[in-house]
């Protein structure tokens, strides 16, 4: 990755324009070509840098839900527990975390009922309580990370 | 306000936005459309919010962002607002949220990501938030991430 691969990734976090060419716009902001644009995000796409191109969903407004969840896994559990999570096709991140409440993930649903069956789910097969943590309020979002 | 064909088209794109200099025009093709229903279908699923953001999903890690924190603070509810309006103002939070208290176990009401290159630098840039929106005097704890098992965008099925 080179700078112009970092300036690329840290111009298309700021978003991407709705027109008939919105690489061609791109290019010319940046002062590049825009067949070395198109080759550029091929590249950063297969090198897994960048994971995916295109929009992200408001899940509320689409009908659906979200919520972070936590789980007091035993230490010696921790691999299967991660197996009966992750094959939940709900659950869209799942991250190990120093403390006792050491699973932390996030149920995406399509319907807002479906938040608690999940969850009632996950606690049937793995025997453990889940804490559900919806959000109240969104105070800030910005998830820019600068290559 | 949205008909199946909005729903048939964020199925289209929500994989990706083919990469090619008429990307619309390609979806337009596979659904039958012409490009300039396409764009204005999207503009208007951007304008209702049902798209939230357009863009790239960075895979923090491939960046070289390896330590991520979650923080959280137990804050008194009538001060909650001016605390979170406070931690906003700083550009290494990249995401602050209220979420519900849950009892004694888990007390904690607010809760901000720190996503960092190093641990280090994520528990200084900690401590000059603690100092900076006075929030020692509160509970608090910061949960670095071990691992990553999963990270996909949500996905949706298309209404029949």
């Amino acid at each position: 990755m080179d700078q112009l691969d970092k300036r690329i990734i840290n111009y298309l976090q700021q978003g991407f324009p709705i027109c008939a060419s919105p690489y061609r716009q791109i290019a010319e902001t940046l002062g590049i070509g825009e067949a070395e644009l198109l080759t550029r995000l091929e590249t950063l796409l297969a090198d897994g840098i960048l994971s995916r191109f295109g929009p992200l969903f408001h899940a509320e407004q689409m009908g659906g839900a979200l919520t972070l969840a936590a789980i007091k896994v035993p230490e010696q559990r921790f691999e299967e527990v991660t197996e009966i999570v992750n094959a939940f096709p709900e659950v869209a991140h799942n991250y190990a975390r120093n403390h006792a409440l050491n699973m932390w993930f996030v149920l995406a649903t399509e319907h807002r009922e479906q938040v608690a069956s999940v969850i009632a789910d996950i606690e049937q097969q793995t025997g453990l309580s889940v804490y559900n943590m919806p959000k109240i309020s969104e105070y800030y979002v910005g998830l820019q990370l600068e290559a | 306000m949205i008909d199946d064909l909005d729903y048939q088209l964020l199925a289209a794109v929500q994989q990706g936005l083919p990469i090619v200099a008429r990307p619309y025009l390609k979806i337009a093709e596979q659904l039958g459309l012409d490009e300039q229903q396409v764009i204005e279908r999207l503009a208007r699923l951007k304008k209702l919010a049902l798209i939230k953001r357009w863009g790239v999903v960075v895979k923090h890690r491939q960046l070289g962002y390896r330590a991520n924190a979650m923080i959280v603070i137990k804050v008194p509810m009538s001060l909650i607002d001016s605390i979170a309006a406070k931690i906003c103002q700083h550009s290494f939070v990249n995401l602050c949220y209220q979420r519900p208290q849950q009892g004694e176990r888990w007390p904690y009401n607010l809760y901000c990501m720190i996503h960092g290159k190093d641990r280090d630098t994520v528990l200084q840039q900690w401590n000059q938030l603690q100092q900076a929106c006075e929030l020692s005097q509160y509970r608090s704890e910061i949960l670095f991430s071990r691992r990553c098992f999963k990270q996909r965008g949500a996905i949706y099925h298309p209404k029949p």
